[in-house]
């Protein structure tokens, strides 16, 4: 088996027995991306040097006998919106090209205490907004069954690299779908923990209240092994779950017994592509061939959960993306010619003795404010800042945004009736297998609705998982999306486990 | 004038508390650094920072709203108020909105002049926030770049909002000395206006009778069925001290009668203004502001845990408390007989300083006394030393000791400041000072003695008493404290003249 | 409901954005039909509801009072795109 298809957890039995060295394993993955990146696009950097120098380090403390930490010397591909210390955070958006933060993000300490080697950056739509990984302001990053297709998003570059084989094991984010959705629709394993499980400290946020980081893999064993690196409380982010981390990597490998697994009425309707259907159909089937049961369970507000999503998602954006503004960091508009235009507006207006139009003229610092933003940001972030701003504002918040809290509880309501019935919920992550690039530019309120199945667990707060279940047609891989309650990580990863165990999908890798 | 409108005053005053570090983040509060030296990566507002708020903060803003009998709700949460301003990175304030952590409270004023009778204010709401960064205008460069310093940045601020119970200047400032003084007596701020921990805003309208001229409007709700006529409120800012706010005040009820006669335009008929005071030239000037400026659009800040608030903390605070100022002015004036100034300079000093002042007044049984001793002489070495009641040298118990041998006469009048002296010196009580000082208590027989001796050599000073010029007896006092220093001078002077009456 | 093109400015405006006409244009259709599917929510009835501004709710999260260090200062304006040694720069806020 090429060394890009073996699991993380193969790696590390390779690594701990000295059979290759995190020097080695590195290099191959940084050979790999850079052969065949450039068709795949997934990483926006590559840091080279810095890898090895990190494989290097944990090579050293192997032959010392020192201790090695969970990850010792398995390279990990980050979404290029966790802030490092010194090195470029772009979130995708020229606003941000410049931006080297201070500090690290707590999942990048973590990374680091676990001996994990950061290879490099990955391609994300612009401050994670969108399914696609198109609204990057860099790059295109290209499905790796299909590359005409997109590989979904907007941790589309991590779900890419794990999936092209540049990277075992990756870090994505999660708002609306992010890690699940890509992961889906590009054949790995993703998942999105409990909101609070793991620290949002350093993650340049999207929507505060839905944004949780999560880990992809090739297999659900990996995804256990990075995520117990990442999890647990930090005193710096005030919604951190201040509760154990339960020992995943030992979890995980023990099915479950008298599972009992709920299908959602309301997700096999209208809309669901036949392939997609069929494959989750075939996994309900192979539940029941365990020895769990299925139990048809009904969540009558799913169908409100993008309007509801799409609602929060943007009020709060439009509120955290306020901060760039060209002051204090980020991109910032050319002054002098700002100050030219506002000379030559002034003077056009007094010209024509407009005194309305001059008491409404923008003044130098507005204006400065204003040309930076649209300078910075792409047409989806300023789409949905604008959204956002609108159902935030006087005479509008009642009607939309606080309405949309509401309709929110009664989403989770409807989820904590259903866990009283069923351990786990089993279901489509997407209505239909990945899209063509630049599909459905032009139509965002499309691509908006195929989160139709992924927003309700952020809106929830619960975790959720992807594992690849089959293949359409057309060769393209279909996930199946596992949920559970609150703080049920182990719950889900066993539940995912014996599925994989029982199937072969994940041991099929896309040709590059 | 006076009698033809009532000024109608609300207050919203922002006091700094007394953290070490910020509202969210670990940055020092300390006043006076040099620019950006006080921030991190959180009060800078930097991409994936957040905030985690400050325990000690919120406590003391709990320790204020209850001393304002204040009602404290079950829950309360943080909402962000957004509006962008280069002082303040995240173009958005952490506030609260429709859930304050408390609402509802009261504090009373009195005019020890008389002026206004003892009223009630009430207090509409106290809440918590963070404080913006400053903007530094070069202005001798006049049109140039402004500097923005973000050392401010996310210090905890409480705000607090009257009610529009004020009906005068002066009772304005008096509102605003008695808040300053139970904020500073239950130590939850320096309340130094100089400094900026304590900021007032006011608002101000008149309320006119109506007459005949102005009839209620039809169709007008607002106006049937009253007697009065409210002019438009404008609020005015830039106020550095509480003179300042009366002063203000004064300016602004008379521009506001004037411009009332001139375009007689009632409230609700022009938008809220904002005017600036300038303290130089005396007056307020409009200030520019943009229509759009007031949609906040305020949302409950995702970053942040609400906070519950149970009925048995609030009565551990409350507890925690003690005897307030009001009520303790009350007690130092009717129990101990003190002046409401006196009291209020006790009170002012803290609560340490009057919890000595009542230790010291009962063991030596005199409170004007013990009050003299305590705002004199205590108050002013703690300043000349700059140090604090606990490390003065000087416990209670011993001044009272001083106060009493000073009545008993065994401490000679003249010297017990050298006496007070050598005690807070050498950490020493009344007796071993008097030792030091070689003091010792000059009884009667002796002063007799004294007295007789002086006299018999004196006979001109006997006639000139004796001729009505009593004061004759200054020179004989000199002599007697140079013969013993110890001498009390005015039991000797009192001695001298018994002495030349029944000679006679 | 529909979005006017005045309101779809005043919104630019509130969200520090400058848009192009052709900008504008698009912006206003994209929004009327995002607001249009997301009028939905009116349907649902909510009486009594309370609202859910976090995905796991809890309460009373607090750090101690104990400052730490500060960003040395050129590190805290390293990022600022226009700055002296002191600190940040922008065009006169007086009069604002
Ligand atoms: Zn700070």
């Amino acid at each position: 088996m090429p060394f890009f298809e073996q699991s993380a957890a193969e790696h590390l039995r390779n690594l701990e027995t000295g059979e290759v060295s995190s020097v080695d394993l590195t290099r191959s993955y940084l050979d790999r991306i850079a052969a065949l990146d450039a068709r795949v696009g997934a990483f926006l950097r590559v840091d080279s040097e810095g890898a090895l120098r990190q494989a290097a380090e944990v090579d050293a403390k192997r032959a010392q006998r020192r201790p090695v930490g969970p990850l010792g010397g398995l390279p990990v591909a980050v979404k290029d919106i966790l802030c490092e210390r010194g090195q470029p955070t772009t979130c995708a958006s020229r606003i941000l090209e410049n931006f080297r933060p201070p500090y690290d993000a707590t999942v990048i300490s973590r990374l680091r205490a676990a001996d994990a080697v950061l290879i490099g950056r990955t391609n994300l739509d612009e401050f994670a907004m969108g399914g696609s990984t198109e609204s990057s302001a860099f790059q295109v990053t290209r499905n790796p069954w299909d590359l005409e297709r997109t590989p979904g998003g907007s941790s589309g570059g991590s779900a890419a690299a794990v999936a092209a084989g540049f990277a075992p094991l990756a870090i994505g984010t999660d708002t609306g779908g992010s890690i699940r959705q890509p992961a889906g629709l590009c054949g790995v394993v993703g998942m999105k923990p409990t909101y609070g499980r793991v620290s949002r400290y350093g993650v340049v946020a999207y929507a505060s209240s839905l944004d949780q980081v999560g880990p992809f893999g090739q297999s659900v064993e990996d995804v256990a092994m990075l995520l117990e690196a990442i999890a647990g409380h930090d005193p710096r982010d005030a919604t951190s779950l201040n509760e154990p981390v339960p020992a995943y990597t030992k979890e995980v490998g023990l099915p479950l017994a008298n599972l009992r697994v709920g299908w959602v009425r309301e997700h096999f309707g209208q809309g669901l592509d036949a392939d997609v259907e069929a494959a989750v159909r075939a996994a309900l089937g192979v539940y029941e061939s365990l020895g769990a049961t299925l139990h048809e369970i009904s969540l009558p507000h799913a169908k409100y959960a993008v309007a509801t999503y799409y609602v929060i998602a943007p009020s709060e954006a439009s509120s955290n993306l306020a901060r760039y503004d060209g002051v204090h960091f980020g991109h910032r508009t050319n002054e002098k010619e700002m100050l030219a235009e506002l000379a030559a507006d002034r003077k056009q207006l007094e010209t024509a003795c407009d005194r309305q139009g001059l008491d409404r003229l923008d003044s130098a610092l507005v204006r400065m404010y204003r040309r930076s933003r649209s300078e910075g940001f792409g047409p989806e972030v300023k789409r949905r800042i604008m959204l956002g701003t609108y159902a935030l504002s006087a005479g509008y918040y009642d009607a939309y945004y606080l309405k949309a809290l509401k309709v929110r509880r009664l989403i989770r309501q409807d989820f904590d009736r259903a866990f009283g019935q069923v351990d786990l919920i089993a279901g489509p992550i997407t209505p239909a297998p990945a899209i063509k690039i630049g599909e459905l530019a032009g139509d965002p309120l499309a691509m908006y609705l195929l989160d139709i199945y992924t927003v309700s667990a952020n809106l929830a707060g619960l975790p959720g998982l992807c594992l690849p279940c089959g293949r359409s047609a057309a060769g393209l891989p279909i996930g199946l999306q596992l949920l559970a309650p609150p703080l049920a990580e182990a719950r889900l990863l066993r539940g995912a486990r014996m599925y994989e165990q029982a199937t072969t999908w994940n041991t099929t890798h896309p040709e590059l | 004038m006076s009698e033809t409108y009532t000024t109608i005053i609300g207050l919203e005053v922002h006091v700094q508390l007394a953290t070490d570090s910020k509202l969210f983040c670990g940055c020092s509060t300390r006043f006076g650094a040099e620019p950006n030296t006080q921030t991190c990566p959180v009060c800078i507002g930097m991409p994936g920072t957040l905030p985690v708020m400050n325990r000690r903060a919120f406590e003391l803003a709990l320790r204020t709203a209850v001393a304002l009998d204040c009602e404290i709700p079950a829950f309360t949460k943080w909402d962000r108020k957004q509006y962008y301003y280069p002082d303040l990175p995240k173009n958005y304030q952490i506030s609260q909105y429709d859930l304050p952590m408390s609402q509802h409270g009261h504090l009373d004023i009195r005019d020890p002049k008389g002026a206004f009778a003892t009223k009630r204010v009430r207090i509409l709401r106290a809440h918590l926030e963070e404080d913006a960064g400053k903007s530094l205008h070069d202005e001798v460069a006049g049109k140039g770049d402004s500097l923005i310093d973000l050392n401010r940045t996310g210090t905890p601020l409480l705000e607090i909002v009257t009610e529009p119970d004020l009906r005068s200047p002066l009772e304005a400032k008096t509102f605003l000395s008695e808040l300053k003084l139970l904020l500073t007596y239950i130590g939850v701020s320096d309340c130094n206006m100089q400094e900026g921990s304590l900021r007032v805003d006011a608002n101000i309208n008149l309320h006119i009778p109506a007459s005949s001229t102005d009839p209620p409007r039809p169709g007008c709700p607002s106006d049937q069925g009253k007697h009065t006529i409210a002019t438009p409120i404008v609020e005015i800012k830039n106020m550095n001290s509480f003179r300042a706010v009366e002063r203000a005040l004064e300016y602004e009820a008379g521009r506001l009668w004037h411009e009332w006669q001139e375009t007689h335009r009632k409230l609700g008929e022009v938008p809220k203004l904002t005017r600036g005071w300038d303290d130089v030239a005396g007056v307020t000037r409009g200030q520019r502001s943009k229509e759009e400026s007031s949609d906040y659009r305020y949302f409950p800040d995702p970053d942040l845990a609400p906070v519950t608030v149970s009925p048995a903390e609030v009565e551990l605070v409350r507890g925690s408390l003690g005897e307030l100022p009001a009520a303790l002015r009350a007690r130092l004036q009717d129990g101990f007989a003190l002046s409401s100034y006196d009291a209020d300079v006790l009170i002012n000093q803290g609560q340490a300083v009057v919890v000595y002042f009542l230790e010291v007044a009962e063991s030596a049984g005199d409170a004007k006394a013990a009050a003299n001793w305590v705002t004199q002489d205590v108050l002013r070495v703690l300043k000349e030393t700059n140090t604090t009641l606990d490390s003065l040298g000087l416990p209670a118990a011993r001044l009272a000791e001083l106060i009493r041998q000073i009545k008993l006469g065994d401490v000679p009048g003249p010297r017990a400041r050298e006496v007070f002296q050598a005690m807070i010196e050498r950490r020493v009580d009344v007796a071993a000072a008097l030792e030091s000082l070689g003091i010792a208590a000059v009884d009667e027989s002796e002063l007799i003695a004294l007295a007789s001796k002086l006299l018999a050599a004196n006979p001109k000073t006997i006639s000139d008493v004796r001729a009505g010029k009593a004061q004759a007896v200054g020179a004989l006092i000199g002599q007697a404290k140079k013969q013993n220093p110890n001498i009390d001078p005015t039991r000797f002077r009192e001695i001298c003249l018994q002495l030349i009456e029944t000679a006679l | 409901m529909s979005l006017s093109r005045v309101e779809v400015e005043k919104v630019a405006l509130l969200s520090r954005l400058r848009l192009s006409d052709a900008e504008l244009d698009t912006i206003t259709a994209d929004l009327a039909k995002i607001v249009g599917y997301v009028d939905q929510l009116a349907e649902v009835s909510t009486e009594g509801v309370e609202p859910m501004a976090h995905a796991i709710e809890i309460t009373n999260v607090f750090r101690d009072d104990s400052s730490s260090e500060s960003l040395p200062r050129e590190e805290a304006l390293a990022n600022a795109p226009h700055h002296d040694t002191r600190g940040y720069l922008v065009p006169a806020v007086l009069g604002e």
